[in-house]
């Protein structure tokens, strides 16, 4: 490690609180030093993975991820999207993502309307991508959830486009790897994480970046990081 | 120059579960005395936008706030959206009445 020349941003909006945990998982799994860039910027150099942090961006006010959509950064944000940058949503990430329309769908409250910070386990349904291939196909995964509003909807359409495009990344899953019913938040589909058609911008509620060494509870993360880092700026 | 109100009411659609009113339909329900509703139902909760407007046409504000809800106040992938604008004369600050 440390050879790693991939070159990897944080986006900071007000009131996001993962983002120094994305930069040190960043730099756990791979030694590579994140930038910060706050939300007001409206250019930054060319990086090649940008990820949008989890939090509650302007107190989740509208909806959630609804006001940081607007924030001057994310037209660069889509620009280097484009571009090809790598793009990772976490938690209020991807409902920025999903405000923005990079993703499709929306996230609602959550089922029971309960806020949920507990580990899940989750199947890996697609590990041909930039975000997963460290991982094994079906394999079984444990990461952190802590969010009010992860219930993943898309109408009928829609899912049946994401599932026959492989763009169900991620599942909410039983320890066995079983999926049916297993989503605590009532998303469509059990779906935790999905990825757009040119499978380079990749939303999911849980939190990968918060399970990247064991001393922290669980290193199932630290892979996503590595595979993404791996794929962008080789690894010698 | 005039003033205009606008109200933007936002509401989850019809296809889409609103967990929020479905447990206000089961505190309402459960509620006992003069003000028990046994037979209520579809209890949905939304939300309202009101927007203090300066302008000479109501048409066209009207025509812009739609524009707006559409792309910002309301997700269309989930809710759905209602507009109404009239005069407004009181005054322009936060808890007029």
């Amino acid at each position: 490690m440390g050879a790693n020349k991939a070159k990897a941003a944080v986006i900071v909006f007000p009131g996001s609180n993962c983002d120094n945990d994305a930069g040190r998982a960043i730099k756990a799994a791979t030694g590579v030093d994140a930038r910060f860039v706050w939300h007001r910027e409206t250019s930054m150099e060319d990086f090649d993975l940008i990820v949008l942090p989890g939090g509650f961006s302007f107190g989740d006010y509208l909806r959630t991820g609804a006001i940081a959509r607007y924030s001057p950064i994310m037209k660069e944000v889509i620009r280097q999207a484009r571009r090809g940058a790598k793009v990772l949503g976490i938690c209020n990430g991807f409902q920025i993502l999903t405000e923005s329309g990079m993703l499709p769908g929306a996230l609602l409250r959550n089922r029971d309307l309960l806020f949920l910070s507990k580990d899940v386990y989750l199947r890996v349904e697609n590990n041909n991508t930039a975000f997963t291939s460290a991982y094994k196909e079906k394999q079984v995964i444990r990461l952190p959830i802590a969010h009010g509003d992860g219930n993943y909807y898309i109408d009928d359409e829609g899912y049946k486009r994401l599932v026959g495009e492989g763009r169900v990344v991620f599942r909410y899953s039983a320890p066995d790897g079983a999926t049916e019913g297993m989503a605590p938040n009532g998303a469509k589909g059990d779906i935790a994480g999905i990825i757009n058609d040119h499978g380079n911008v990749l939303g999911l509620m849980p939190h990968p970046e918060r399970h990247c060494e064991a001393i922290l509870g669980g290193a199932d993360g630290k892979w996503m990081f590595e595979s993404l880092l791996n794929a962008v700026g080789g690894q010698s | 120059m005039p003033q205009y109100k606008a109200k933007v009411t936002v509401m989850f659609r019809k296809s889409i579960l609103d967990p929020q009113g479905a447990a206000i339909e089961r505190a309402v329900k459960s509620v006992e005395g003069d003000i028990s509703f046994p037979d209520v139902s579809s209890v949905r909760v939304g939300k309202v936008v009101e927007l203090i407007i300066d302008g000479l046409d109501a048409a066209v504000i009207e025509e812009k706030v739609k524009l707006l809800a559409d792309r910002v106040l309301a997700n269309t992938v989930m809710e759905q959206y209602v507009v109404e604008v009239e005069p407004f004369a009181g005054e322009s600050c936060n808890g007029r009445e």
